[in-house]
């Protein structure tokens, strides 16, 4: 029975013919032929994001980060004018990986006046200029100025900060989020500063963890021991139905229902959640933030929760509707396993029950995401039987169907674009 | 250096006063039920008096006896899940899977 209006077509995914309507094949996600074309065609081609500018708070500021997808490593880093720039972490003498410290393959942040390179003290400033060379009258004809750092790409957006690896992109991160972006390009994150990050090793493919967070008709099942035992009934016995799904470009959200932030009943939530005030949607006493940027809340639902923005290829946004947000990362590391970042952000807290509230909300968070990552490793092992091929994916897993499709479109695109024969990848076995 | 006098009671269980997400989880699945719940016991019934105690005092300065109060609380937080819901210290149908928090407040 249906708790919530569905557009005029019917449902939504009849909304985008484009779409279809039949079963998928999940071919996208065990080959690795066809991984290795979407390193280049989606994660050489897309803006990426990397992080967040309070992580770079002042001149000299710097981290890396590790695409393995997009095969380099990139160094981000505030320049003494304030700049913030990017650069491919390579030294241009022998192709030393410029910035690490103890491990070649993990990230790193600091601060430091220029980048030294460790094998034989080239060194670089800020804005990427080779500065010295150790022993230059050794070398032939060297000039300095065509040795500096290789730039990448970098744009700032809402705070956060983007990096693009191919240098012919003439389209701006603005652009690129389109009306999905636009809608939540005011909301104050920058207020939100106190911050947990997660991480994670997941053995499946990038896209199948996407497709876990960008539908909740798992939730009352997979996560029904969360919650207490009438709750969960109840839950299962509803369903899930999502108040609204909007699909722009490359993009997508769900809009979700709350109503747990605070309960109509409190029997319905933990002990630790009736003393704390908190939990899954987060602290039920919000910050004030001032009014929602127009793109939140999309069908002005009383009971909303929760939207989650899928920003192609591999960041969401989740805002909730207690004035926090989090954010998600699907870092491929091969066809079969990616690295997972969660990250919770909320205005700083004033006190120590404030900050309580939001521990519960970020150990909440963990309980849940155990069970997801590993019903993934499951999913992975079990669709690379190909003892089924084709799967029926229903209304509420409309951004599914929309996100293969979408990296189906690069991979084909590209191709074309290259004159390559196409990796045959089907919509449908 | 250990609680505030007026925590006494939980002295057995200070060695739950834990700086890190990592070291409170490592601590939840290297305990027993038994364990887990009589921690529980002693510090859930005390929750509300640590925060009034604690809100009493800045966030940001918090005393060394206080700050393990609060640490001590993180970890009630974390063991309520296996007590209150799980009945096991690990997530169920969480076998195969791990998340390192990498980072977290200061405070």
């Amino acid at each position: 029975m249906a708790h919530f209006a569905k557009p005029e077509a019917g449902s939504w995914t009849e909304q985008y013919p484009e779409l279809g309507t039949g079963p998928v094949s999940y071919e996208d996600s065990i080959s690795p032929a066809y991984y290795e074309v979407e390193r280049e065609a989606i994660f050489r081609h897309s803006w990426l994001n990397v992080g967040r500018v309070e992580q770079l708070p002042r001149k000299g500021s710097y981290f890396t980060r590790e695409l393995d997808a997009a095969r380099t490593s990139v160094i981000i880093v505030r320049g003494t004018d304030g700049e913030i720039r990017a650069f491919h972490n390579i030294c241009r003498h022998r192709g030393n990986k410029l910035v690490w410290t103890d491990y070649p393959a993990e990230e790193v942040d600091g601060t430091c006046r220029q980048f030294t390179c460790k094998y034989h003290g080239w060194r670089y400033d800020l804005e990427g200029a080779l500065t010295f060379v150790q022993q230059e009258s050794e070398f032939f004809d060297l000039d300095k100025a065509d040795y500096g750092l290789v730039p990448v790409q970098v744009e700032v957006w809402s705070g956060f900060i983007f990096v693009h690896l191919d240098p012919d992109n003439s389209e701006t991160v603005a652009s690129y989020l389109g009306e999905l972006g636009a809608g939540i390009a005011d909301y104050p994150f920058g207020e939100m500063t106190q911050v947990y990050k997660y991480r994670a090793d997941v053995g499946a493919n990038w896209k199948l963890f996407i497709d876990a967070f960008a539908e909740f008709y798992h939730a009352p099942v997979l996560h029904a021991k969360q919650a207490v035992s009438d709750e969960s009934n109840k839950l299962q016995g509803y369903g899930f139905e999502a108040l609204a799904y909007q699909i722009d470009g490359p993009h997508g959200m769900v809009s979700s229902w709350g109503g747990m932030s605070p309960p109509k009943d409190l029997n319905m939530v933990k002990p630790i959640e009736r003393v704390l005030r908190s939990g899954l949607f987060g602290p039920w006493d919000r910050p004030d933030i001032g009014e929602l940027p127009p793109g939140l809340n999309p069908a002005r639902h009383r009971a909303w929760g929760t939207d989650s923005f899928v920003f192609f290829p591999n960041f969401m946004v989740l805002v909730w509707e207690p004035n926090w947000y989090l954010t998600y990362h699907y870092w491929p590391t091969a066809y079969n396993r990616h690295t997972f970042e969660g990250t919770l952000y909320f205005v700083p807290p004033k006190s120590a029950t404030e900050r309580l509230r939001q521990e519960l909300a970020a150990v909440t968070f963990k309980e849940y995401a155990l069970q997801d990552g590993n019903t993934l490793e499951a999913t992975q092992r079990s669709i690379e039987s190909r003892a089924v091929t084709a799967f029926p994916l229903n209304d509420q897993e409309i951004l599914l169907r929309h996100l293969h499709k979408t990296a189906r479109d690069k991979v084909a695109e590209h191709q074309a674009r290259q004159g390559e024969t196409a990796v045959q990848i089907s919509a449908a076995s | 250096m250990s609680l505030p006098p007026e925590f006494a009671d939980l002295e057995p269980f200070a060695d739950w006063a834990l700086e890190t997400e990592a070291e409170r989880y490592a601590k939840r699945l290297g305990s027993t039920m038994d364990e887990l719940q009589a921690f529980y016991d002693a510090a859930f019934p005390r929750l509300e008096a640590a925060l009034a105690h604690l809100d009493g005092l800045p966030l940001d300065a918090l005393p060394e006896d206080a700050t393990r109060l609060l640490w001590l609380c993180y970890s009630l937080v974390n063991a309520s899940f296996p007590v209150e819901v799980w009945r096991q210290p690990r997530v169920p149908d969480s076998g195969a899977a791990t998340m390192d928090m990498v980072t977290e407040p200061a405070v």
